[in-house]
């Protein structure tokens, strides 16, 4: 606030930063011991975790496993959380029915049960999924986890109003017309209200759908579905000393400092079919500069980034120069693109969307990212790689990775014809202050639309208050913004799970939209209703396919990159794999230790 | 015949050959210049005189003729103090009862202020520190030079502020100088400066801040501590008014050096100088109009880096034309004995001079 | 003197409030004019607007203003309570609010992160005092020397490098580079030699920046009161010379660095965002960093507050010892 004060000090901080990452690059490396696949330290090889599994059998029961981040979860309440290194972390301390598999690449996107003895018996109509428990299952003190306890985890999602924050999947498909009031202000003596979750015994749950979903099992995987107790729900507290279901309960946590599990003595191997729990010990510390973190890792002091959203700049230098090895490059299941919302004119007009689609130059978007490495591939349409149903960047509507790669000016005047525009037009990027690659594309975008006719202004708003500012409509259209520069993954690997609230009628929000196209289209609509209704994978699959080529041809996103990311694997971790079932990050909760010192 | 002071042992050798002077104090030729960035500023270029104990000798001139830089000089002040690489340099002879300052040892020169030779200084607000009363700063200055405890140099400090006439001396003694009045101030100045009874007492300027019926009481106090004591005083001021009773002799300068020099009553009544006349006409008197009261010098003060060659008066001076063959601006006068002890430096005649003062300045004044 | 430190308090007080207001005004008045919504950003990705309003009630954002402040206030003595959906948080008196983002009371959090910005403040402030003075007063008493010159330009680098810079610099070389030091944040009751390990660069990041600034302060006073009339007075009197600088000229030096202390280290507890950040450390700044990160309005509410304090009674401190130096001040 004061001593560090100034905008005149910019240029002189990218100068600095400059420096420092020469000196960065020089310093924390004195050794220069470059590992380029397996090597003297241990590490195993670039790339050697992504979609595999590396070193599986170096990994020894025990050790503290070390996690690093720039950035503490939003809440490390099961029913609250929505960071997905914080549904990935969670599995330390808790269970539910059926989780992701524990299984490299695309496998880690399937289901497999995890409570539950197996998957779920699903009637006929898809409306009633029914699971029996393990034995042996326990809390941390010992006492069992009972389909009552797993009722009233679910029932916290009910209640926004106190536990707010985490996805509301089950609760739509669940309860749509929302009768429940959620268990904080259930008159019921066992707080168990909810119609839809039947609990006939401790060892059985039936959940009745009042109308089929075929995602319902993805969505019990996530973390909200996780069991709590109820005596021991410290309601909106509940983030800072979860009850362990898992092989490791809280033993400290301050909150933005650190955090640290040791096991949980009541937990069994037996009863857990997924868990190998190497470590003896996990903990969190969290840093306030990104820069220190990366060059602390290099250093060995930490295995890994706990936010698996890639290395620094500075730090992405040093370590592919001397460390790739350690490093691992995995899809990310994001899309980075620009949106056109259909409000602001001359957008409602579809040519004039396509002309800006064909005007972009693609490899330069794609460079502006961090190019091919820590950028991605070049998006060519809308839906990401992990989800079942991508056909990837063999789907190119525009040819973007194609014969387009570098922009065509000719179509792009053509569409802008069609349009009415053949002289181009005016209109307005909004894009976020706080993430400086994102203003490097939009600064791209605006060089290659220059050539066609097409001017651009940029407005950089404040990122932190995103769902408020373009996240409304109305506003949107009054301050005038063609062009939105955003990015989205999926919270889980369906196109329900990534594309509903984007492209879905329904989700059209007056505040926290995040249909920013202001798609309203029956056909879209209708397909999303037989998707939840399709229950065969290879069906759904067709599906998500189809709705993909509807969003790309009504021209309402201009893709950037299918992201990857440059993630650190410190040379001690064994049994590490990347997993589409958290978005290409390292499936943390088998990560064992070469070594238990 | 060489006469060694109390500290003689650690005092160094005289640096000319001429022999130590009898008299308590004793300037020759002393010359005191500033090296600046626009040149050499030759602030006091050459000045001799000799003063007795028990006598005052008035300095008069215009600021910047090189007076208090004569004053800071006898102290040792250019030396003390003086931080970088552009260092004052001084050169001649200044004795004080037959040791030689210049070329003794810094820090015998030092144990010397305060005790052997004290000052007084033109603003006692600005020269006494704002932050420690009055008495602590008395207390300081007779404690450096008498190893006694507080208690008995406070008592020291009471008596001597009781003695420059301050009213409940004990109780002031604690005040801060911003608690005094300007009067009082500058007493307790004089209080300070007499604490270790010196033997010299330089007054620079010690009445121009303060308003005219408070000078006179000033004036008044150190006579009569001079009698007291017995010191030799140097008065220095630009108003030949404040020395006109007190001063035994007077020393008139003019660029950095000595133009008239003699006994008060010899340069008041029979000045031989045309800037001492000047000096004589801007003399304020009660007998006069307030019209006529004040004819100053006209023209500006001389250059001292670049002193007008000749006379250093001469661009200023009415009678600049009078010696023949333009000398007053390419021959510097040296001074000359136009009277018993009455020294003056000028290029016009005797005569010339006499008769320009009876018939054209006298009578004006 | 008592007048005077009544005269100060009083004034401290009256500030105190006024900054209370504009602080509050702040917080809740510019989100709704700059059309902001802090409940819809709060709930996150799936904002469904019945959870919105909730949010929005919880934080108490539908109150008006002098409500909301007389709630503050009132919690800071006696404890607040929040309520919202069956869910009841009690915050114990003194209650400076409570942050719905983490679901801690602000109060715990800035006592617990207080601590790691007052000792960087204070250690950073030895350490700049100590070289800032010294570097200061040696360059004034040898002006134009090259000890003079070079200081100088070491001192004018200090003051243009920003501190993420030299930061990371004194990071690179002497942590990641030659090793010597951790430079990881150890609390002080954990172990002293961690935690003095862990400061060490903070501080003297810190400090070179302070004490550049400083230094030139310090020589161009001590050159401007040499000049004083009275310094020459102190001379005349006989006094060494060492006298005449440390008695003298120094007490006179003190009273301009003095206020700029004052003010930057009451700065310093709330603004050390820069140096926390960099070096990670668990203090205030990196408190109200995460807090604005997270649109966390509780805390960053708490710290403005705790750190207008600190600046208050930085400056009463201040004030004080100015009226123990220079008398003058008493009357004022």
């Amino acid at each position: 606030m004061t001593t560090q004060r100034t905008s005149g000090r910019r240029k002189q901080a990218l100068a600095a930063a400059a420096v420092v990452a020469a000196l960065l690059t020089t310093a924390a490396c004195g050794g220069g011991d470059s590992d380029n696949g397996g090597s003297k330290n241990g590490a195993a090889g670039f790339d050697a975790a992504n979609n595999k599994v590396a070193q599986a059998s170096e990994a020894k029961k025990g050790g503290e496993l070390k996690f690093a981040s720039a950035q503490d979860a939003d809440s490390w309440d099961t029913t609250r959380g929505y960071y997905g290194f914080m549904w990935n972390f969670s599995r330390y301390y808790s269970r539910q029915l059926v989780t992701n598999a524990t299984e490299p690449g695309k496998a880690g996107a399937g289901v497999t049960p995890d409570l539950a003895t197996g998957l779920a018996k699903v009637s006929d109509d898809g409306k009633t999924y029914t699971y029996t428990l393990r034995d042996g299952i326990t809390w941390e003190d010992g006492k069992p986890i009972t389909s009552k306890d797993i009722k009233y985890g679910i029932e916290r999602v009910w209640a926004q109003d106190v536990l707010s924050g985490g996805p509301t999947y089950l609760k739509e498909v669940l309860d749509p017309k929302g009768e429940y009031q959620g268990p904080y202000k259930d008159k019921s003596k066992d707080k168990l209200g909810l119609k839809a979750i039947e609990t006939p015994d401790d060892k059985t749950i039936v959940f009745k759908l009042p109308k089929a979903n075929s995602d319902f099992e993805e969505m019990l995987a996530l973390t909200s579905a996780s069991p709590v107790r109820q005596d021991k729900d410290t309601k909106s507290k509940y983030g800072l000393h979860p009850f362990s279901s898992g092989p490791y309960k809280f033993q400290s946590y301050s909150p933005g400092k650190d955090l640290v599990l040791v096991r949980n003595t009541e937990w069994k191997q037996e009863s857990d079919p997924i868990r190998k729990a190497y470590p003896d010990k996990i903990s969190i510390k969290f840093f306030s500069n990104a820069n220190d973190l990366d060059a602390r890792l290099i250093a060995g002091d930490y295995d890994l980034d706990l936010a698996q959203t890639g290395m620094s700049p500075q730090g992405r230098t040093t370590a592919l120069k001397q460390h790739k090895g350690n490093l691992d490059n995995p899809v990310s299941g994001y899309i980075r693109y620009a949106v056109f919302p259909q409000s602001v004119k001359p957008f409602d007009n579809e040519h004039c969307r396509k002309a800006v689609i064909y005007g972009a130059d693609h490899v330069s978007l794609q460079t502006a990212r961090g190019g091919p490495v820590a950028g991605g591939d070049i998006g060519t349409n809308m839906l990401p790689p992990s989800v079942p149903g991508s056909e990837g960047q063999k789907y190119d509507p525009y040819e973007m990775a194609g014969a387009n790669k570098n922009g065509n000016v000719a179509k792009a005047k053509e569409e802008l014809k069609a349009c009415g525009k053949p002289n181009g037009f005016k209109t307005t990027i909004a894009v976020r202050n706080n993430k400086p690659v994102e203003v490097a594309t939009a600064e791209s975008l605006q060089a290659s639309l220059k050539k066609v006719g097409i001017t651009v202004d940029i407005d950089q708003y404040d990122g932190a208050q995103t769902p408020g500012i373009i996240g409304s409509p109305s506003n949107v259209k009054k301050k005038g913004y063609g062009i939105i520069i955003m990015g989205w993954g999926p919270d889980f690997p369906s196109v329900q799970g990534y594309g509903l609230p984007l492209w879905h009628s329904d989700y059209i929000l007056d505040s926290g939209n995040n249909n920013y196209a202001l798609i309203k289209d029956k056909t879209i609509d209708g397909l999303f209703d037989d998707y939840v209704n399709t229950l065969d994978d290879a069906g759904k699959e067709k599906i998500a396919t189809e709705i993909n080529h509807k969003v790309m041809e009504g021209g309402y996103y201009l893709p950037f990159v299918f992201e990857k990311f440059l993630n650190w694997r410190s040379s001690r971790l064994a049994n590490v794999y990347t997993t589409d079932g958290y978005s290409g990050m390292y499936d943390f909760v088998n990560l064992g230790l070469k070594s238990t010192k | 015949m060489t006469e060694l002071s109390k500290s003689g042992a650690a005092v160094g050798e005289p640096t000319g050959t001429s022999p130590a002077p009898t008299a308590f104090l004793e300037v020759r030729d002393l010359k005191v210049h500033f090296p600046t960035d626009d040149g050499l500023v030759k602030s006091v270029d050459g000045l001799s005189f000799q003063l007795e104990k028990g006598k005052t000798l008035g300095i008069v001139g215009e600021s910047g003729s090189g007076k208090s830089v004569t004053s800071l000089g006898i102290m040792g002040l250019h030396t003390a103090g003086q931080y970088g690489r552009r260092k004052a340099q001084l050169s001649g002879e200044i004795w004080l009862d037959g040791t030689e300052l210049l070329s003794a040892d810094p820090d015998e020169v030092r144990k010397l202020r305060g005790r052997r030779m004290a000052m007084i200084f033109q603003d006692p607000l600005s020269a006494l520190h704002p932050y420690y009363t009055i008495g602590q700063q008395i207390v300081e200055a007779y404690r450096i030079h008498h190893d006694v405890d507080k208690k008995t140099a406070k008592r020291r400090a009471v008596e001597m502020l009781d003695r420059v006439g301050i009213p409940q001396p004990d109780k002031r003694v604690d005040s801060y100088p911003h608690e005094f009045s300007g009067g009082m101030r500058q007493r307790a100045m004089i209080a300070m400066s007499l604490v270790n009874n010196p033997e010299l007492l330089i007054a620079d300027e010690p009445t121009t801040a303060l308003d005219v019926t408070v000078q006179a009481q000033i004036l008044d106090l150190i006579r009569d501590l001079q009698k007291e004591f017995g010191s030799a005083v140097i008065i220095i001021t630009h108003d030949l008014g404040v020395v006109a009773e007190l001063a035994d002799d007077l020393l008139v300068m003019y660029g950095g050096r000595c133009v008239e020099r003699g006994p008060a009553e010899k340069v008041f009544y029979e000045p031989r100088h045309p800037y001492t006349w000047g000096l004589l006409g801007s003399m304020p008197r009660l007998d006069r109009d307030q019209q006529e009261r004040l004819i100053p010098v006209k023209g500006s003060p001389p250059s001292l880096i670049n002193v007008p060659s000749g006379c250093a008066f001469n661009p200023r001076c009415p009678y600049a034309d009078v010696p023949k063959d333009n000398v007053t601006r390419t021959v510097r006068p040296e001074l000359t004995e136009v009277g018993s002890k009455h020294w003056a430096a000028c290029h016009m005649s005797q005569e010339q001079r006499e008769r320009i003062w009876t018939e054209e300045i006298a009578p004006k004044l | 003197m008592l007048a005077y430190l009544i005269r100060r308090l009083f004034a401290a007080a009256v500030m105190l409030v006024v900054i209370v207001m504009v602080v509050f005004s702040i917080f809740f008045l510019i989100p709704k004019w700059a059309g902001v919504d802090i409940a819809t950003s709060f709930v996150g990705k799936q904002a469904d607007p019945s959870s919105v309003k909730a949010v929005a009630e919880k934080l108490g954002l539908n109150d008006p203003i002098y409500a909301q402040v007389w709630e503050f206030f009132k919690g800071i003595f006696v404890g607040r309570t929040y309520s919202a959906g069956g869910d009841v948080t009690n915050c114990s008196a003194p209650c400076f609010g409570y942050s719905f983002r983490s679901e801690q009371a602000i109060w715990p959090v800035l006592t617990d992160r207080f601590p790691v910005t007052l000792g960087l403040a204070l250690g950073a402030a030895v350490l700049w005092l100590i070289f800032g003075l010294a570097a200061g007063v040696l360059s004034a008493l040898k002006r134009g020397t090259l000890w003079d010159r070079g200081a100088m330009v070491v001192a004018l680098a200090g003051v243009s490098l920003p501190i993420y810079f030299t930061g990371l610099l004194s990071l690179a070389v002497f942590s990641y580079g030659l090793g010597w030091l951790d430079a990881q944040y150890v609390p002080l009751e954990d172990s002293f030699t961690g935690w003095l390990g862990g400061m060490i660069l903070p501080w003297i990041t810190l400090a070179f920046l302070y004490a550049a600034m400083y230094a030139r302060i310090t020589r161009a006073t001590m050159m401007e009161i040499l000049g004083e009339d009275y310094i020459r007075t102190a001379r005349a009197k006989g006094l060494r010379e060492s006298v005449v600088i440390r008695k003298h000229a120094m007490r006179s030096t003190m009273t301009p660095i003095l206020t700029m202390l004052g003010m930057d280290l009451g700065a310093l507890i709330g603004g050390a965002i820069l140096t926390e950040t960099t070096f990670s450390l668990p203090g205030l700044g990196q408190a109200v960093l995460n807090a604005i990160k997270n649109q966390d309005l509780p805390v960053i509410l708490g710290v403005t507050l705790i750190t207008s304090l600190a600046v208050l009674i930085a400056n009463l401190v201040v004030d004080v010892l100015y009226a123990v130096i220079d008398p003058r001040v008493r009357l004022a």
